[in-house]
């Protein structure tokens, strides 16, 4: 499964971070602090492996899909996302289908819709759950097969109190 | 980092009057000026999504109330209509809440008012606190006085619950030791954490809560505020919740009830 | 289930127009636990169509990364007068449906 591998990764990432630290506790108590790892993994670095699932290796291009989201979720239990794709849904022109992604999520595919040439506009409003702060990607397929990608990011925070009601 | 915050709080918000760095000192009885329902220090997100009667999730537990509101129960096989008619007749009842029960001397919310009906007059197995009927009945009918001013009473039977109510709102509780006043009324507006302080009126209830993923009373709320402090909560149906919101109610006479509210 | 669906009073034939549902559902994501530490199964509406006239004009495929109390809003366009049809299913087989008629004014 390709969500394997993001893990895979990320573990690297912290084998190598933590390989580092080792190391660090050798230094002076001041360069500690300067170099101290604490940067999570960036902004959307899991879907060089999650895109190509989707499309199933056909290439994407950033454009004509705007991700309309709150850049600091009041709750990430529920955070309002509008997807926007330009296109004029034509017969000869249109949107085949809109998936919104995410690398952070325990599941990637937070939502797929197919429009037909009923569609009228490509437009598609929901709410969502985030797993953290993350940057979502959302795939527009159009009628003459080509992929077009657009994305948003949004810093999540919990709420004050832990709710024990 | 909540503990270092909720330390900050405390510090500035003590009981001593004029504080330095501004908190305001308040008196016993006094109520926050200028009164605000809660929905005044939710950002403007989650009023829109309140104000959408789509968007809001509480209104499905609304139309859920409005299927029940009709539907017979218990050996007597009575509607919530049988006796009530229209629900239209429910217009103001919320906002009498809480109130002493004449016949048992008890002090009931509205919820407890709902149960009651439901066993003593429906026939009809109870309805548990915070249980999914019981929330869509409370969210309908509080519904039906959207936008009118809390009016509860306080005199008479009432008066002993509403001074237990407001000693307890005064009590400090707690491993952090906070008394709903040093919030509510002496720190509301401020930050804590990302959320800001409201005056805890309690208008906008019951609530869909983004936290809880649902919709819930006014009672769960309080319950998660006693958490917060890392207080005891009591249970359900608790004397001292009812007399608590009988304070809140009283404290917010005249701010409209906006529910189902939408909150964090 | 209980849901609610807002469609324009009247349309536009041929022009899109939105349709807004909000259905109450609790999403259950699988990753919860009860009280006595045992997961709670996953359970969310896995598929959501839109019908006019019994045409298939909409489809969309949820998952458990949509909030509870799932709230939609897509566009569609309308020929004629007609009956827009929402179903949608969940994990545990349990359907929902609701018809709102719409008027197409020219």
């Amino acid at each position: 499964m390709a969500a394997d591998t993001p893990m895979k990764e990320r573990r690297r990432q912290v084998l190598a971070l933590a390989g580092g630290s080792a190391v660090l506790s050798l230094l002076p108590p001041g360069a500690v602090q300067a170099q101290m790892p604490t940067a999570p993994p960036p902004l959307g670095s899991g879907y060089a492996l999650l895109v190509p699932k989707a499309t199933q290796g056909a290439p994407v291009r950033a454009g004509r899909v705007t991700v309309d989201a709150p850049a600091l979720a009041d709750n990430g239990h529920s955070v309002p996302v509008r997807i926007v794709v330009q296109s004029a849904m034509r017969p000869d022109d249109h949107v085949r289908s809109i998936t919104l992604l995410s690398d952070r999520n325990p599941r990637p595919v937070i939502v797929k819709a197919w429009l037909g040439l009923r569609a009228g506009r490509a437009e598609l409003s929901t709410r969502v759950r985030l797993n953290g702060t993350q940057r979502l990607l959302a795939l527009a397929e159009m009628s003459d097969g080509s992929w077009w990608s657009g994305q948003a990011d949004v810093v999540v925070t919990e709420s004050a109190c832990l709710d024990g009601s | 980092m909540l503990a270092a915050v909720m330390a900050a709080v405390l510090a500035s918000a003590g009981c001593t009057a004029g504080d330095a760095d501004g908190a305001r000192a308040i008196a016993p009885q006094a109520r926050p000026q200028p009164l605000q329902q809660g929905s005044a220090f939710m950002p403007p997100s989650l009023r829109a999504m309140q104000a959408d009667e789509l968007e809001n999730p509480g209104m499905l537990w609304v139309a859920r109330g409005s299927k029940l509101w009709q539907q017979a129960e218990g050996t007597d096989v009575r509607s919530c209509a049988s006796c009530h008619g229209a629900v239209q007749s429910m217009r103001g009842a919320a906002t009498r809440y809480p109130q002493v029960d004449r016949a048992s001397g008890r002090l009931l919310n509205l919820e407890a008012r709902i149960m009651q009906c439901r066993v003593e007059r429906q026939k009809a197995p109870p309805l548990a606190w915070e249980s999914e009927p019981l929330l869509a009945l409370g969210a309908y009918v509080a519904f039906q006085s959207q936008g009118l001013p809390m009016r509860p009473s306080v005199e008479g039977a009432a008066r002993p619950f509403f001074e237990r109510g407001r000693e307890r709102y005064h009590l400090r509780v707690g491993q952090m030791n906070l008394s709903c006043s040093q919030c509510h009324d002496a720190s509301w507006g401020r930050q804590l954490g990302p959320e800001t302080i409201s005056q805890g009126h309690g208008t906008g209830y019951p609530v869909y809560r983004l936290e809880w993923q649902g919709a819930g009373s006014l009672q769960r709320r309080l319950r998660s505020c006693l958490s917060g402090v890392r207080a005891e909560m009591f249970p359900y149906g608790a004397e001292e919740h009812l007399e608590l919101e009988l304070y809140l109610a009283w404290r917010a006479e005249g701010l409209a009830l906006e529910a189902p509210g939408v909150r964090r | 289930m209980v849901a609610r669906v807002r469609v324009p009073d009247t349309v536009k034939r041929g022009e899109p127009f939105d349709v807004r549902i909000a259905i109450q559902h609790v999403m259950e994501t699988g990753y919860r636990f009860d009280n006595a530490g045992r997961t709670i199964a996953k359970n969310v509406i896995h598929t959501l169509v839109a019908r006019y006239d019994g045409i298939e004009v909409y489809r969309a495929e949820l998952g458990s990364g949509i909030a509870a109390n799932p709230y939609l809003q897509f566009w569609i366009t309308a020929p004629a007068s007609g009956m827009l049809e929402l179903s949608w299913v969940d994990d545990a087989g349990v359907a929902g449906r609701e018809r709102v008629p719409v008027t197409v004014r020219d």
